[in-house]
């Protein structure tokens, strides 16, 4: 069965790239370009997991975040956190506010794979 | 005589007021590469264009000579207070620097240079962490480069690209490369702007507006004649946004005092009734306050005013010559402008002592005002002055005060927050004259 990944990211070249490499990869990919009604999104699309930008417009990456973990039905679910902030305090604030992983712009492709497959179990 | 230092006293000093070699060279008739190596120690300077650039520069020539042996002592005071634990003998100050004057100049620019140099960095650091500019340039570069990482990497690594998605691809790298070229040239652009700022951000933004004022005189003849333009244009060459934010908001208060107090008219009330600010301010129908400024910055004036809001904070310090107000540190708390914080709308007046070895007596008047920004619930904005006259010879007794425990000399005063570090009196081998009330 193919596995849901749910893109939440403002940059569309940024997205583009990200959403050719996973689909190769043989994931659906579900692509939002900002924060607002991400939360219930993913509510609703129940995907493995989240690739979710720090700095979007109108309601942030953080935000986005709280609402994930304040919802019982989206609680567990893995968030990997983008940023193009690499500032010890922020990926602080990542990790409270409750990211799985945390990965700074710009990254390499290998990369945000083999975090993308780990956190979903894959290897 | 000149020294080495001078040059260095001289650039120091220019840099505070924000002049380029250009202006100050213009403004002291000499070229500006003769100035440039004057500034470097590379040559000597005739005692006129040092008088011409002393001028320029809005101070004595001996500050900038060295020769000022209390601007000296003082200096050497302060960077002893910075290194408490070098223990340097405050006691023989004096003796130290009269036996090797080229020393003492040095530890004293030394000390200044690494004042300023903390300040600097200090500057940098609230940049980098809080300049939303900055953060959003280095943002929009960093997107970018992500965005050409990821897609130049698919192209390169996936040998089966459809023609389509190739194509694609391009055009992403395309307006990637553009994006990142325009993005680096504004950051470029936005460093190239702030290089002037980063160097006139050597000063506190306050230090530079003083320093901006104390090379006027302390005096806006533009002001009193109506003529705004040419101080609104003097106040473009202050080099920090900060300082002339501040300098715009001094010029509206001192463009209402002159409006509600008229030089002529309140320099002859000045001259018929005295420095009571109380009964001018009744004269004129005009705010205590403000006849506190007027007094200060008046033309010449000798009287020093300090201005603290309602944490002690000091606003505004125009010194009256012999009474040191402190840069850094927090003021010496005996003084009547605190008293006067404490009850809106009380006069308080005394005569005050500075420390010895230079003590000299002052009148000190001080007021403050409340506002009700917030209501008739509050909390209230008090802001108090101190009006500081030159009171040499006045019969009566005095208060003691200084300008900060730190470096003043009363071993035995009761308000006392820290030891000084300029040792006891018997070391120092003259009385504290903590008692002489």
């Amino acid at each position: 069965m193919v596995q849901r990944v749910l893109l939440i990211e403002d940059e569309p070249n940024i997205a583009e790239a990200i959403g050719f490499i996973l689909r190769r990869d043989g994931w659906e990919v579900v692509h939002l370009s900002g924060g607002d009604g991400a939360a219930e999104a993913a509510r609703r699309l129940r995907p493995c997991l989240v690739i979710l930008d720090h700095m979007l417009p109108g309601m942030s990456g953080l935000d986005v975040l709280a609402g994930l973990r304040g919802d019982p039905a989206t609680a567990a679910l893995p968030v990997l956190m983008l940023t193009a902030k690499g500032l010890p305090r922020d990926r602080e604030a990542a990790v409270k506010a409750g990211a799985t992983r945390f990965m700074t712009k710009p990254f390499a492709n290998a990369e945000i794979l083999a975090e993308v497959r780990a956190l979903a179990g894959r290897d | 005589m000149t020294t080495p230092l001078t040059g260095a006293r001289m650039r120091e000093r220019r840099l505070l007021l924000g002049l380029r070699q250009a202006d100050l060279a213009q403004e002291a008739g000499i070229s500006a590469s003769y100035l440039n190596l004057i500034e470097h120690g590379r040559r000597n300077v005739t005692a006129e264009v040092l008088a011409r650039l002393a001028a320029a520069l809005g101070v004595e020539a001996e500050a900038l000579t060295g020769a000022s042996s209390g601007a000296l002592a003082e200096d050497l005071r302060a960077a002893a207070g910075a290194f408490p634990d070098a223990a340097a003998e405050i006691a023989r100050l004096d003796d130290f620097a009269s036996r090797f004057p080229g020393w003492a100049a040095l530890v004293a620019a030394l000390h200044g240079r690494a004042a300023t140099l903390e300040r600097a960095v200090a500057a940098l650091n609230d940049r980098l962490g809080h300049d939303p500019h900055l953060s959003a340039a280095l943002h929009e570069l960093l997107s970018a480069l992500s965005g050409v990482r990821a897609t130049s990497a698919i192209l390169v690594e996936t040998e089966d690209l459809s023609p389509d998605w190739q194509r694609r691809f391009h055009l992403n790298l395309h307006k990637d490369s553009e994006r990142l070229a325009d993005g680096a040239g504004a950051l470029v652009a936005y460093l190239d702007r702030s290089e002037s700022a980063a160097e006139a951000g050597i000063a506190a933004p306050q230090d530079e507006l003083e320093a901006w004022l104390s090379a006027r005189g302390w005096h806006l003849p533009g002001v009193e004649t109506g003529d705004p333009a040419s101080v609104q244009a003097a106040v473009r060459t202050i080099g920090s946004a900060a300082a002339r934010q501040l300098a715009e908001a001094h010029l509206v208060r001192v463009a209402a005092d002159a409006a509600a107090l008229p030089l002529g008219p309140f320099s002859a009330a000045l001259a018929e009734i005295g420095p009571d600010p109380a009964r001018l301010a009744a004269r004129f129908s005009a705010g205590v306050l403000s006849v506190m400024r007027r007094i200060a910055l008046m033309p010449g004036a000798e009287a020093g005013l300090v201005m603290c809001d309602a944490s002690g904070t000091l606003l505004f310090r125009k010194p009256a010559r012999g009474f040191t107000l402190p840069r850094f540190a927090a003021a010496c708390p005996l003084w009547p402008l605190f008293s006067a914080l404490a009850r809106p709308g009380m006069a308080v007046g005394a005569l005050l002592d500075t420390p010895p070895p230079a003590g000299a007596r002052f009148h000190a008047l001080a007021f403050c005002e409340a506002e009700l920004p917030f209501g008739f619930q509050g909390p209230d904005l008090r802001t108090a002055a101190m009006l500081i006259l030159p009171a040499p010879g006045a019969p009566g007794p005095a208060l003691p005060v200084g300008s900060t425990c730190r470096i003043c000399a009363r071993d035995a005063c009761p308000a006392r927050r820290e030891i000084s570090i300029l040792g006891t009196a018997a070391e120092r081998g003259f009385d504290s004259g903590a008692n002489s009330v």
